[in-house]
């Protein structure tokens, strides 16, 4: 381009649509088949396998306005729902849609999915009612504890340091926001004590991974031992000799917001958790809006990716990649404290029980970021408040239980082996510095 | 990052320089002792922390701080003591019960030392098999079914279930190892992911008939026939039993897989660079496949070797924690065959010994975790062993040859 060229021309303000992409044509197939497939599944499956009833969804909660239950048929809807599904991967096979819309289309496909689901569970005869109000609630209160770990997760990784110790901080924050919670006789003094523990085993985290070099993956799994094994000593040792004295923390009351609360379906489904709940939604934003619109973000994502090239800028590799893990391991730490003082109030023996791992998993389901990491948490949880609910239904029986809970990790499976797009990590993430 | 100045015109030594040979090693066995020490005394401390009568006469500390010091030297002698009472003698047991000790130690050492195996040979080879869980519920689960559903003579059925282990695990482990070279998905995540599918899949079997015991109330399979069982070494009660056998075995197989075999030559060379082996015309991703399948297949035999050897049944918890450690234990053995068998010994009669010091001194067995994980931490970072101990600059530490990343 010529320097005597003033004027913008016009084919570079629509560069956003020059450089978005089409999807592969691998992935087009693969996908699309996919796609198919699913739906065929839920039209044949759950459609045309389902009883006679009709399946009603109620949107309870104890708001002044309610939403009338809406009662679909049992037979029908499935078929529609797969229908549809089989159209959107005919689409895909066809012409393509576009690469980044991909999650929206894997969303698509597996609410239809869900939904058909439920309407052949509660279509067994007698007359069945889902509560998509406490459905949802329960998978929010499920999803609560991944999702501060996932965060956890999404801002080690994004500095550069793979944490794979979310397990041991969940523990470690709900241990001692337990006990401190006890002690001090103020659950505000145990959340603060879980989330303080959380950034300790994030400091450990950060000094073995940056100082001492250690494998951080190695890591990870060497500090979730510890973390087990010391809270469960100190459960035997400490806490059992005197229960009242050492666990007996109680529990956060929901804390309903004034006006906010009174609104149909969205009102108990958000704001009626307890502190730590709006302190998540705090975090959720901010850590987007951090990682993403501010110089400390771009710095951290920069170290995550190429930390050779940030120092040479004068960026602070290390001082980046040790707050990024303490204050994440902070954040975890808060989810540990849900763990604890924010469901049940006393600690019990390893009662993170891999929440850890599925949040790791939620990490990189999500592609590294919050957003997609508190998305990809819902998921995970909604699934596990299923679990519980399906066993209930007429039909539900039907489905082993096992299916469901295996049902996140297999999807997990299939994200990072590139069935639906390639999942990318931060290209220093896991490396140490300098190299 | 070095703690002391190198002497002028030496090059400080690096992972990268060439060290020599000998005292490299010995400097690896002093730092594993002085973490095992190190471990030792954090955990002395806890003890005494989690010791009541410490505690009491800790609060008056300042009129007679004597007593604090005592107690906490008797509870944490008795316990140490206890603890080697459980995993290797003790003077209370006479003739054949004095084995007692050993065997538990033995037995706890097995599924270790051959999930240990399969976490060193993944490594070796520049992989983390950290599904070892999932492994050793499949190999578990095969092992079991071909047991008790299957109708062969005796020695014939135990081979069978053996292999069927085997097969389960290679298979749990090659899927591993075929993801990561067909599509590149990283071996720790998938292999998180395929332990919690294993896991579901073990308690839907657990709910099954054809699996489940009968009268179908509790969580259990059905009893191995006698046949495929592993025979007791020292006959009963003793519970050691010839899977120690297999795992010494594979000790001395995985030893000449490197050593001596060609496969191994090239196993070590992926692990070693895989651009550089793939330039000299290996098939990278084949080989990373066999050797997921072969460490896979490892922790297939300790989950075979659980159920043929110790329980004769599966459970939900037929893996226990094994896979878990099993990474601290190759890391422990440095990923030497033999060294994985001296860390088995070591963390099995930790086991063993922490089930005695609990029932002794009341001393949770969950301090022998911290003890695990704490000599683990020292020797993955062997400049902080030499730091606090003031020993001569060595080698990398244990898991330097992962480079770590995800993207790979």
């Amino acid at each position: 381009m010529s320097a005597a060229t003033p004027q913008v021309r016009p084919e570079a303000v629509v560069v956003r649509e020059v450089v978005e992409q089409p999807a592969s044509l691998r992935q087009r197939v693969v996908g699309g088949a996919a796609l198919v497939l699913t739906g065929a599944v839920t039209a044949l499956g759950w459609g045309l396998g389902s009883g006679t009833g009709d399946a009603t969804f109620a949107f309870g909660g104890g708001t002044a306005v309610r939403l009338p239950d809406l009662t679909v048929p049992g037979t029908l809807t499935p078929v529609v729902l797969g229908a549809v599904v089989v159209l959107l991967g005919l689409f895909q096979l066809a012409r393509g849609f576009r690469a980044r819309r991909g999650p929206l289309l894997v969303g698509v496909a597996v609410a239809c999915f869900m939904v058909s689901f439920l309407c052949w569970a509660m279509s067994g005869g007698q007359a069945a009612t889902v509560d998509v109000v406490a459905l949802l609630r329960q998978t929010l209160f499920l999803a609560t504890p991944l999702i501060l770990g996932a965060l956890a997760g999404v801002l080690g990784e994004r500095s550069g340091v793979v944490n794979v110790a979310i397990e041991g901080q969940l523990l470690t924050g709900a241990f001692t926001a337990a006990l401190v919670g006890s002690l001090a006789g103020s659950l505000g003094a145990g959340v603060v004590g879980g989330v303080l523990s959380g950034a300790l085993v994030g400091w450990l985290l950060a000094v073995f991974a940056i100082r001492y070099r250690v494998n951080q993956v190695i890591l990870g799994v060497v500090l979730n031992a510890a973390a087990l094994g010391f809270t469960g000593w100190a459960y035997k040792a400490l806490m059992q000799s005197d229960t009242a004295r050492y666990n007996t923390p109680g529990v956060l009351q929901p804390l309903p917001v004034p006006v906010l609360s009174e609104i149909p379906v969205l009102g108990p489904l958000l704001f009626e958790g307890n502190v730590v709940v709006y302190l998540m939604y705090v975090l959720i934003v901010a850590l987007q809006v951090v990682l993403f619109r501010t110089r400390w973000g771009l710095r951290t994502r920069a170290v995550g990716e190429h930390p050779k090239a940030a120092a040479t800028l004068g960026v602070p590799v290390l001082g980046i990649r040790y707050v990024n893990v303490v204050v994440a391991g902070a954040i975890a730490g808060l989810g540990g404290a849900f763990l604890s003082v924010g469901t049940i109030g006393p600690f019990t023996e390893n009662m993170s029980a891999g929440k850890g791992f599925i949040a790791l998993a939620a990490v990189i389901f999500g592609r590294w970021t919050p957003r997609g990491a508190v998305a990809a948490s819902l998921l995970f949880g909604f699934f596990a408040a299923l679990q519980t609910l399906v066993g209930v239904l007429p039909y539900g029986s039907q489905v082993p239980a096992s299916f469901l809970s295996a049902l996140p990790y297999l999807a997990t499976l299939f994200a990072v082996a590139g069935f639906v797009g390639r999942v990318k990590a931060p290209a220093a993430s896991g490396e140490p510095y300098p190299a | 990052m070095s703690t002391e100045a190198p002497t002028k015109g030496v090059p400080p030594a690096g992972p990268a320089g060439p060290a020599p040979r000998r005292p490299a090693r010995r400097g690896n066995l002093l730092v594993t002792v002085f973490a095992v020490v190190g471990a030792a005394l954090v955990g002395a401390v806890l003890i005494a922390v989690g010791d009541a009568g410490t505690r009491a006469a800790a609060g008056y500390f300042f009129t007679y701080p004597w007593d604090t010091f005592s107690n906490a030297w008797y509870a944490v002698r008795d316990a140490y003591l206890a603890l080697l009472e459980g995993a290797l003698y003790s003077p209370d047991l006479s003739g054949k019960g004095a084995l007692g000790p050993i065997s538990e130690t033995l037995v706890n050492a097995t599924p270790l030392i051959l999930g240990g195996l399969a976490v060193a040979l993944a490594f070796r080879v520049g992989l983390f098999n950290i599904g070892g869980q999932g492994q050793v519920v499949l190999g578990a689960v095969f092992a079991a079914w071909l047991g008790f559903a299957r109708d062969l003579p005796v020695v014939l059925h135990l081979l069978v279930a053996l292999a069927g282990g085997l097969l389960g695990g290679v298979l749990w482990g090659g899927l591993i190892g075929w993801l990561k070279a067909r599509t590149g998905a990283h071996e720790v995540i998938t292999s998180i992911m395929l332990n919690y599918v294993a896991l579901n899949l073990l308690n839907f079997l657990l709910s099954t008939r054809g699996f489940q015991r009968p009268p179908y109330g509790q969580a259990i399979s059905e009893q191995v026939a006698p046949s495929a069982r592993l025979p007791l070494l020292l006959g009963s009660p003793l519970r050691v039993h010839a899977g120690l056998l297999l795992a010494l075995l594979a000790a001395v197989a995985v030893h000449w897989l490197f050593g001596r075999s060609r496969l191994g030559f090239r196993l070590r060379a992926v692990g070693a660079n895989a651009d550089a082996a793939r330039t000299a015309g290996m098939s990278v991703g084949r080989l990373q496949i066999t050797a997921m399948a072969l460490s896979g297949g490892l922790a297939g035999l300790a989950g075979a070797s659980q159920v043929l050897g110790v329980s004769g049944s599966v459970t939900g918890s037929v893996a226990g924690s094994i896979g878990f450690d099993a990474i601290t234990v190759a890391l422990l053995g440095r990923n030497n065959p033999y060294g994985v068998v001296a860390a088995g010994l070591l963390f099995g009669g930790l086991r063993a010994g922490g089930v005695q010091m609990q029932s002794a001194t009341g001393v949770p067995v969950d301090l022998v975790g911290v003890l695990q994980a704490l000599i683990v931490l020292f020797i993955a970072a062997p400049a902080l062993v030499r730091a606090v101990f003031r020993l001569r600059a060595g080698g990398g530490g244990v898991g330097s040859e992962l480079a770590g990343g995800w993207g790979r």
